[in-house]
């Protein structure tokens, strides 16, 4: 039986990339309607390459469709072009794999991967025919449900959903359906689903609260408006990452995306506690998965989706502690089946230097270094581990080994940075070279010089990070300091083999905004995406003097969010979530960093951030 | 040892273009356990060869790819485990061991077969018009690529060229069918033809409402300029 698709051929064939719109990839699901108590859709808000990229989304797909009364489908964000075309001919938003409207579904499940991805929710409301405001909605409509690391302030945005889901989805979704079946079978109403809803282990229902404000703006307290809402939500957690749900077999795209490989998350969570760093902090504790069922799905990934690429997934892959015994396992299997593998975020030491030059070419391939900050100083201020002599002793064993390409991340903005420390990326920039031409003879030289390139983002602070009570830059003072930063590498010897990248300084700023925003920001976010703003997270797309308008019209002050410096006692929007982190511990490591103290990491010594709470992971081993 | 593959695309598959067909069919030989050929070198890949790029929107029934593998059990074999591979909207029609001396499918393309189908009747007494257009001893398009605006005339890489009314009542109300020249050199796209023949007859064509399905690819086993012999790529290396 074929499926009739959504959109008729003659619109297919005047988008691009059509493939985006048709669903029927290889392993994707398709379910008898009839048979199904629950129909979910599971949207990335961003185009089809960035969404199917996503690991998450590829966990709960295959997690719910493995149920029997499930049909989880997908759905992302129409590009401009058919955007336009469904606008205008009113055609609702389907999902993929029935190519059936939305609208119809019971649930509607949005993962906040980034801030600047808001206006695009809207979007997928709107062609959806799904009211934006939550209070707006009625019986018909789905449940609309945000999960992932934006959840963990989910305030600017809390007047779109009806749920929130804190932490991570294995653990209480199954508990959700059925709450959800049992109330639709009793006929009860949405109402009702919400309040036992509100009763589940990180479940966040936004419209069960009220934000109070001091009259400086700040929060000042929560008011109930159900009372047995609970008061703090503690995120969910999986305590067995090797008992758990794993995509064995992921979607395969059939045009190419982002991520277009199998990927393998050995670990979750990090050990190192970079003080920017919001992932280092929500998925406290690090656990690690069991190597020999990691090999075992690795081997069912590859012959279940033909992939020829697998990549290692986590936040810092060398801290895994089976590292080696994986690799040597993939090495032997990938080299007979032609199988590339893809190491990120890998130290870069002799080891790792071997593994990649066994797996990659070398001349073609390039290292990445991300020290974050130009100087010690700095680095410690942040709890970057990464010294100066680490990078310099591992660029010179990868110029040995034939490299020639490196890339450097830097952050400009950081709490108190000072000139020294932004002349000190092009310094560092600088060695990195001299070591080259130091470490290779001239007659060996194969490209004839070393590549440096030298990228900076601009510092944001974020919820549930030790820099949360940061001030962050102005978009001027970003730019100047980009300027200083290009005119420390220009004066460098070495400057001819050092490119220099930087990032957009009027978008951090609103995702500086948007990340410690609260409810205040709704009707901004709203007055922006009906004005015209959608992919915002994209540069040819983003409109910065919509976005200005749009915070003066609504009487809302930006700087309110970013430049003001926060009270240590003062109440944030987020505050009442419990990512398992606590506030007093965040707050320690801010007062370490403004001392320069660096702090040891989970493995060394437990510093009590309170994730020990949980019992899992890397606090009881 | 070679292997020519045939396949058909057809339903939402007519949109997946040609280099994701390549990816697609790569990551399908893996899925089947094929025990294919890569070349040598850094980055190897696999020894595959598609016979003609198909357009985007158009079905076919005659897609072609080679493929070199060192090892197999039967083509029954072969074909059963790709067909488990493949998703709706693709499937493989025939598996079938080349001779060694068998040109690679993409330098053997000589012809195509296309069959135009119209859901809507735009012209009355398409056959007589269709003859009478064929009839004639040049048929003169203007191309136009990025680089120019050329001339071409159409009518020495049209060898075959009819209309069939379909019957009241079907979805479809007529088609044209086609065999024409699809090599590297002269290669005639389907559309060319019927866009000449609604300017003959001055009619404005409903783009629309037509459907393209490539029937068939042909090689030419005859020589080059003298009597052509075309045959299925499929029907080569048969004995």
């Amino acid at each position: 039986m074929e499926r009739k698709l959504a959109l008729s051929d003659e619109i297919l064939m005047q988008v691009e990339k059509p493939a985006r719109y048709i669903g029927n990839e290889v392993n994707s699901v398709i379910k008898n309607k009839e048979e199904m108590d629950i129909r979910f859709c599971m949207c990335f808000p961003d185009i089809y390459e960035i969404g199917m990229s996503h690991l998450g989304i590829q966990i709960l797909y295959s997690m719910f469709n493995s149920w029997d009364d499930v049909w989880c489908e997908r759905v992302y964000s129409p590009w401009i072009d058919l955007d336009r075309i469904m606008r205008s001919r009113q055609i609702p938003l389907f999902a993929l794999e029935s190519q059936e409207p939305v609208k119809n579904m019971d649930f509607l499940g949005i993962t906040l991967q980034y801030e600047m991805c808001y206006t695009n929710i809207l979007q997928i409301l709107d062609l959806s025919q799904i009211p934006l405001l939550a209070k707006d909605r009625g019986e018909e409509d789905p449940i609309i449900i945000g999960g992932g690391p934006c959840s963990y302030n989910p305030e600017p945005i809390a007047a779109f959903f009806d749920l929130f889901y804190i932490g991570e989805g294995e653990t209480q979704y199954r508990r959700l359906l059925d709450v959800y079946k049992e109330n639709k079978k009793a006929g009860r109403t949405r109402q009702d689903f919400l309040e036992k809803a509100s009763e589940i282990p990180g479940i966040y229902v936004p419209g069960f609260y009220e934000e109070e404000y001091h009259t400086d703006g700040t929060v000042k307290g929560r008011r109930k408006l159900y009372d047995k809402a609970p008061d703090r939500i503690l995120k969910e957690i999986v305590t067995d990452i090797t008992d758990t749900y794993y995509p064995l077999k992921p979607v395969v795209p059939f045009i190419q995306v982002t991520q277009d490989r199998v990927v393998l998350e050995i670990q979750r969570g990090c050990i190192r506690g970079c003080r920017f760093c919001q992932a280092g902090q929500i998925y406290r504790p690090v656990r690690e998965r069991d190597v020999d069922v990691l090999k075992q799905y690795a081997l069912e990934m590859l012959k279940n989706t033909g992939y020829e690429e697998i990549s290692l997934s986590s936040l810092s892959s060398s801290d895994y502690s089976k590292l080696n015994e994986l690799l040597d396992f993939l090495l032997e299997e990938c080299k007979a089946k032609k199988i590339n593998i893809s190491l990120p975020s890998l130290r870069i030491d002799a080891f790792s230097l071997d593994v990649m030059s066994k797996v990659q070419d070398v001349k073609k391939s390039s290292l990445t270094f991300a020290p974050e900050a130009g100087s010690q100083r700095l680095r410690d201020v942040i709890n970057k581990g990464l010294t100066e002599e680490v990078i310099l002793e591992g660029a010179a064993l990868a110029f040995e080994g034939g490299w020639t390409r490196v890339k450097l991340y830097f952050m400009l903005g950081l709490p108190t940075e000072t000139e020294e420390d932004i002349l000190g990326i092009g310094d560092l920039s600088n060695k990195i070279a001299a070591v080259f031409y130091e470490t290779v003879p001239k007659e060996k030289r194969v490209n004839g010089r070393v590549q440096i390139v030298t990228s900076t983002s601009f510092f944001i602070p974020k919820p549930f990070t030790p820099f949360q009570w940061a001030s962050m830059c102005t978009k001027e003072e970003f730019i100047e300091k980009a300027y200083q930063t290009k005119k420390g590498i220009m004066s460098q010897l070495n400057q001819k083999s050092i490119k220099y990248n930087w990032h957009e300084a009027d978008v951090s700023v609103l995702e500086g905004i948007l990340a410690r925003g609260d409810r205040k920001l709704a009707k901004v976010i709203q007055t922006a995406y009906e004005k015209g703003c959608l992919f915002d997270s994209w540069s040819e797309c983003f409109h910065n003097d919509i976005w200005l308008d749009c915070f003066a019209s609504c009487n809302v002050n930006p700087d309110f969010y970013t430049v003001r410096e926060r009270k240590d006692d003062e109440i944030f929007p987020w505050d009442f979530l419990d990512c398992g982190v606590e506030k007093e511990f965040l707050l320690r490591e801010w007062k370490k960093a403004m001392r320069e103290e660096t702090s040891p990491n989970c493995r060394s010594k437990c510093q009590g951030c309170g994730a020990r709470r949980f019992d899992t992971g890397v606090c009881i081993g | 040892m070679k292997i020519r593959i045939k396949f058909a695309k057809y339903g939402c598959m007519k949109f997946i273009g040609h280099l994701d067909v390549m990816r697609f069919f790569q990551k399908a030989i893996r899925r089947a356990n094929i025990d294919i050929k890569y070349s040598e070198g850094f980055s190897p890949h696999q020894i595959m060869s598609f016979a003609a790029p198909l357009g985007v929107g158009i079905e076919s029934t005659g897609e072609y790819l080679d493929i070199e593998v060192d090892t197999m059990t039967s083509t029954e074999e072969m074909m059963n485990a790709l067909n488990k591979a493949m998703v709706e909207g693709m499937k493989i029609l025939s598996v079938t061991v080349l001779p060694d001396t068998v040109k690679n499918a993409m330098a053997s393309v000589a012809a195509a077969k296309y069959q135009v189908s119209f859901d809507r009747k735009w012209i009355d007494d398409i056959s007589g018009k269709l003859s009478a257009f064929y009839a004639r001893e040049h048929i003169m398009v203007t191309k136009t690529t990025k680089k120019s605006v050329m001339e071409l005339d159409l009518k020495p890489g049209i060898y075959e060229l009819w209309a069939d009314e379909c019957p009241e009542g079907k979805k479809k109300a007529f088609t044209i069918t086609m065999l024409v020249d699809a090599s590297s050199s002269g290669n005639i796209k389907p559309m060319m033809v019927i866009e000449a023949f609604a300017e003959y007859c001055q009619i404005d064509l409903p783009i629309d409402n037509c459907q393209i399905t490539r029937i068939d690819t042909y090689t030419n086993l005859g020589t080059e300029d003298g009597e052509r012999k075309l045959v299925p790529l499929g029907e080569v290396g048969k004995a």
